[in-house]
């Protein structure tokens, strides 16, 4: 194993003191319980927009922390879900005084864990659970979607939202409008390496890719061999669009993710096709993200996001940002 | 002959060095159907229970085990602290004032931690969890009518074969339920660890 680090043990706190040391402007930084809180909370009166997960996945959840986006972010340790008592910590820590909605991707720890703390919060919170991974075919049969890229235009939204003074129950509303219309899927060319572990989470050969991946090094749903870039992007275009379904007419926003070791050169390539076969499709892209926003360590991969837009989105997704990882109109 | 809370706590720290001992197997086990991070959070929290042992004595066997479930649910993360944290949260209410832990309160706590597991995360027996091992332990410790001590032992190969039984089976929660059939011809790491923490108990309690 090869990372830039000193201990398996202390990576998460010791990124999260670069993080602070990056980002003094923009961030508060608390180490025990770990919470990422913008510089400003709390915010008197505003909706207080709180997300978090396993750290691993950065810039999410952290970098999407500051004005316009989540008020507070939980890192847990490396793939794996906050404590409850982070959650609470940044639910007592943002308070405004209007109330909290927690954004949890479904994962059985993610899930759990915010649930107690949204038991244990003195403040009114509500949450919503994203699921946007078309890639998990029977929820029946398994612990259900997860959350995946729809997170990041999630968190964008409904953070928008709440900065320009939507109440709690418009924003879960709004929240749960998003959910119901972004759907994601992703495919990885190399595994990851967890630094507590120390070994690649699953072995792919050179000349195999494996589709339908999650965020946390996970084995995906299929391994097949590698094709050309058209065929790769099909292979995650198409089950999203037969998954909503998205037909001709539709606006949409795409967002094109780097898994991590992907460069930007095979991203926009990968995009492009993908804006091109939406075109063919009648489909109508309204906004693009393309970058490594929601990532899976060094793991070389992509994945695709379409969010099916409305007016109100867009004018949300363009309303001023000012975070480590995104910033416009600021 | 009942657990004292002196024997309680010792039994606590043997948990805490299996869990230690066995770091790395339930890495490997979560590595191949999860997410790789069981071994290591279950050694955090446990590492974090004893340090709380060091610091503090309980007065009873329910505060001991109280504090073993805080310590958990602050520290451990994932599915697994919530799941562990309610489990020995139940158990301790349900021994409340008992100065000494019979065979049938050792029952009582186990019935109750596996109610408490099953309400928080709504796993059936047969969906490949650590279900499939504290059922069959709760099962075995109430047909035993034994000491202390017998309870914990019944219930600790009730949970071994139980741990063993998830090998075959299709996960229908948490990570491993993203794989499908490929779940299936490996032993599900929870499971294993129900069953190393029962073990670990028994063999202190036998001690004692």
């Amino acid at each position: 194993m090869k990372k830039i680090i000193n201990d398996p043990e202390t990576v998460v706190r010791d990124a999260l003191r670069g993080m602070r040391a990056a980002h003094p402007d923009l961030l508060t930084v608390y180490e025990d319980p770990a919470v990422v809180v913008r510089a400003d909370a709390p915010v008197r009166g505003k909706v207080v927009v709180i997300s978090g997960g396993g750290a691993g996945h950065e810039p999410l959840h952290g970098g999407f922390v500051g004005r316009g986006m989540l008020d507070a972010a939980c890192p847990g340790a490396v793939f794996t879900s906050p404590t409850s008592d982070q959650v609470l910590d940044a639910v007592t820590k943002t308070d405004g005084g209007a109330g909290a909605l927690l954004i949890v991707k479904n994962y059985t720890g993610d899930v759990l864990n915010f649930e107690m703390a949204g038991e244990l919060a003195e403040t009114e919170v509500r949450s919503v659970v994203i699921d946007d991974d078309v890639a998990v075919k029977d929820s029946l049969y398994t612990a259900g979607r997860r959350g995946v890229g729809g997170t990041v235009l999630l968190e964008k939204i409904v953070g928008a939202a709440a900065e320009r003074g939507d109440d709690l129950a418009a924003c879960e509303e709004l929240a749960k409008r998003v959910i119901s219309s972004v759907r994601s899927m992703g495919l990885a060319l190399s595994s990851c390496t967890v630094p507590h572990v120390g070994s690649p989470s699953f072995e792919l050969a050179d000349d195999e890719m494996e589709i339908g991946i999650g965020i946390h090094g996970e084995p995906g749903r299929q391994r097949v061999p590698v094709g050309p870039a058209s065929e790769m992007v099909a292979a995650l275009l198409d089950p999203i669009l037969e998954d909503l379904p998205f037909a001709s007419g539709d606006r949409v926003l795409l967002f094109t993710n780097s898994m991590g070791g992907t460069p930007l050169i095979e991203l926009y390539l990968a995009h492009g096709i993908a804006e091109q076969l939406l075109a063919d499709r009648g489909i109508t892209v309204e906004r693009r993200l393309v970058g490594p926003y929601i990532t899976s360590l060094e793991m070389q991969g992509m994945s695709l996001t379409l969010l099916k837009v409305d007016d109100e989105m867009l004018e949300l997704w363009d309303a001023p940002v000012h975070t480590p990882a995104l910033r416009w109109g600021v | 002959m009942g657990c004292t809370t002196a024997d309680v706590v010792t039994a606590l720290r043997a948990a805490a060095a299996v869990v230690q001992e066995h770091r790395d197997e339930l890495v490997r086990l979560d590595q191949a159907i999860g997410d790789a991070d069981h071994g290591e959070n279950m050694r955090r929290g446990f590492a974090a229970v004893v340090s709380k042992l060091d610091a503090e004595e309980p007065e009873t066997p329910a505060k001991a085990l109280k504090l073993v479930a805080t310590t958990l649910i602050s520290t451990v993360g994932g599915a697994a602290g919530p799941l562990y944290g309610t489990a020995f949260l139940r158990a301790s209410t349900a021994v409340a004032d008992l100065a000494e832990l019979d065979g049938d309160a050792v029952a009582r706590a186990l019935r109750a931690a596996l109610d408490g597991v099953v309400a928080r995360g709504k796993a059936e027996v047969g969906d490949k969890t650590m279900v499939d091992a504290l059922t069959p332990a709760v099962a075995a410790a109430a047909s035993s009518t034994g000491s202390a001590a017998e309870a914990l032992a019944a219930a600790a190969d009730a949970a071994a074969e139980g741990a063993e039984s998830t090998i075959p089976l299709v996960a229908r929660k948490g990570r491993a339920s993203y794989l499908g059939e490929r779940s299936a011809g490996h032993l599900d790491p929870g499971s294993r660890s129900t069953a190393l923490l029962l073990r670990a108990l028994a063999d202190a309690a036998a001690k004692a």
